[in-house]
């Protein structure tokens, strides 16, 4: 065996005379600095020149303070360092105006929501309520968005679920590229196409009643691709030396599945099942068709038309009086802080199931 | 309850890619053989024929025999989660699986196969970790998720993953390539140890590993980059160290190569 003799280290070079380490920097705090003074300018400007609009002024400080800090930069630091600033600065003003729109939705609802929404809102329906007045609720569109989302994942969360395993872990012929095919054509229906699906087969052709039943089918409908794409996403993630190692057990493939894939990436799939219910829950176009709409309560999602909250928000709008207004932004805001509560929802299970490294 | 492996006129392909060509040997019951060669070779390959692993690579296919006594793998009433029980395999990167604890890790194989009583699965756990010589780091974390441990304390952990499940053949993919010398003597000593109960075949780039552990070394090699592996020669371990009948191994052990 022959002797192996370890090379010298590489040399490392001293820092050549062209580029000194030292160089001027500007303190740490000079963004915040440069921000508030391209507010202040910005509404300087504004009330100056006399603009109406509140974004006006913030568009032009935000204009200003990109400017202002790759100006600075490029005079103390230098051109690399003010590319920096430029694409830093440039990131979070887009941030920002992404950010502001959401904000000012959200204050808003929140704002106009609140005046009617309490106890008697949460449990009371529409029913023999004269719809100039104040009074009424939104129990019934509660109950009848919960029935039909649940209903709707019952019903494509199992088939999303499904196809998505069959995808990542046995397809790979042309039944696979066909079905992968389907579910991206599927991703681009419109709801009310999917409503005038069902209508057509379940109403019209199979002669069936309004019922949220209906609607739920055509909520499963726009439900399951959103399921598929994600769960595929997540299984995809697992990786492949987890499924060997399983199968080198002597573990068949079916329990590799269900016992080492699945687990792995359940988080992720719950997420993904969560931020679809999400979605579907402001569908309004198919309920329109399907749900039919009802003011009082009707607790069988199999027989006879409901509400629901998306549904209701329109409705109400629709009445055109003050009264009505107010019940339509109370039942925004319900519809708002449902989805959040599933979001949160979907959260913790994602952190709960995490695979932990507790290193 | 080690059993010897025959194996005659073995290929593999990937797709239409022929990895390893026309492969015969034996390999002997409670013994360790080692399989050297260059990157690409076809070691792994053709480890993970041995145990129907290959097929689950897509497009993965396998021609030849594999004996396994006197039962051929590949007959076509053979299951192959049968086979995988019976010819354990470690891997060269270690891959406990991240959800479980140590516990549920070295208990997987037999958890995931049918139902055990807990008292039978505690014995189980803890002859398999004292066997792969991990016992006594991890008896008070047994609750910790395995992902935790040192990436030498995972190989182990892998190890007693896979004889826990009492394989009659242990496969190892370059066990040690991702450890410290430490953890590499530990698990050496822990091949040493296996093979009164095991037939071992080990993959290893390391000469001195080879050297080390091994009862018998089969050199492989490839004529030219994107043409198939194949067996130049095997035979006592100490012969292909210290008079080869081939001068490629010669050649290669020496460091003389390419
Ligand atoms: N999944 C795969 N798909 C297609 N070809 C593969 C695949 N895995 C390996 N090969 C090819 O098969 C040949 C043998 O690979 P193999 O992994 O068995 O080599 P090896 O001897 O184990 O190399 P190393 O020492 O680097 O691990 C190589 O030419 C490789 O490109
Ligand atoms: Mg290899």
């Amino acid at each position: 065996m022959s002797n192996l003799t370890l090379d010298k280290a590489p040399t490392v070079d001293t820092p050549s005379a062209g580029a000194p380490l030292r160089q001027p920097r500007l303190p740490r705090w000079t963004p915040l600095g440069l921000a508030a003074l391209s507010a202040a300018l910005g509404t300087g400007v504004g009330l100056l020149a006399g603009l109406e609009s509140r974004i006006q002024w913030g568009l032009i400080a935000a204009l200003l303070f990109v400017a202002l800090n790759f100006v600075l930069t490029k005079a103390v630091e230098g051109t690399r360092q003010a590319k920096d600033r430029l694409a830093t600065s440039l990131v979070w003003v887009c941030f920002l105006l992404a950010v502001v729109p959401l904000l000012s939705l959200l204050w808003e609802t929140v704002n106009r929501g609140v005046t009617v929404l309490d106890g008697s809102f949460l449990t009371h329906s529409m029913n023999g309520v004269i719809t100039i007045q104040p009074g009424g609720g939104a129990y019934h569109a509660l109950i009848g968005t919960l029935q039909q989302i649940g209903l709707a994942t019952a019903i494509a969360a199992p088939i999303g679920l499904l196809t998505a395993i069959y995808l990542v872990e046995y397809g790979t012929g042309r039944l696979a590229k066909a079905i992968t095919f389907f579910v991206d054509v599927m991703t681009g229906i419109p709801s009310i196409v999917a409503g005038l699906f069902v209508l057509a087969f379940w109403i019209i052709y199979l002669d069936m009643g309004y019922s949220g039943f209906a609607g739920a089918m055509s909520l499963a409908i726009l439900m399951m691709p959103i399921v598929v794409r994600s769960t595929e996403e997540m299984l995809k993630l697992v990786p492949n030396e987890l499924r060997e190692a399983s199968l080198a057990l002597g573990i068949p493939k079916w329990r590799t599945i269900l016992k080492v894939v699945l687990p792995t990436s359940i988080g992720g799939i719950t997420t993904g099942v969560m931020l679809a219910v999400a979605r579907i829950a402001g569908e309004t176009a198919p309920i329109m068709l399907l749900v039919f709409g009802a003011a009082s309560i009707n607790n069988n999602p199999f027989n006879g038309a409901q509400s629901s909250l998306p549904y209701y928000v329109y409705e109400q709008w629709k009445l055109g009086n003050e009264a009505s207004y107010d019940r339509a932004w109370a039942a925004a805001l319900l519809l708002i802080a449902f989805i959040m509560v599933l979001n949160l929802l979907a959260r913790g299970i994602a952190a709960w199931k995490a695979p932990k490294s507790g290193r | 309850m080690a059993k010897r492996i025959d194996i005659s006129g073995l290929s593999a392909y990937y797709g239409s890619h022929r990895a390893i060509d026309d492969i015969s040997m034996s390999v002997e019951p409670r013994s360790v053989t080692a399989f050297i060669g260059p990157s690409g070779c076809g070691k792994s390959t053709f480890l993970r024929t041995l145990n129907r692993m290959h097929e689950v690579t897509p497009g993965g296919r396998v021609e030849g025999k594999v004996m396994l006594d006197n039962e051929d793998l590949y007959g076509s009433d053979v299951d192959p989660v049968s086979v995988r029980r019976t010819i354990g395999m470690v891997f060269q990167r270690p891959n406990p699986f991240p959800t479980m604890s140590v516990y549920e890790n070295v208990a997987a194989g037999l958890k995931l196969n049918g139902t055990y009583k807990k008292a039978e699965l505690d014995d189980v756990v803890e002859k398999s970790l004292r066997g792969a010589n991990l016992w006594n780091e991890v008896k008070d974390r047994m609750n910790k998720p395995g992902s935790g441990l040192s990436g030498g304390q995972q190989q182990r952990l892998c190890i007693a993953r896979a004889i826990a499940v009492e394989p009659q053949v242990l496969l190892m993919d370059e066990p040690c390539s991702a450890l410290d010398p430490i953890s590499t003597l530990a698990i050496e000593d822990l091949v040493g140890q296996l093979k009164s109960d095991y037939t071992i075949v080990i993959v290893t780039h390391n000469m001195q590993q080879a050297a080390r552990v091994s009862d018998r070394t089969a050199f492989f090699n490839l004529a030219a980059v994107g043409q198939p592996g194949k067996l130049v020669e095997v035979d006592e371990t100490e012969r292909i160290f210290s008079n080869p009948s081939v001068q490629a191994t010669e050649d290669y052990i020496s460091g003389r190569f390419g």
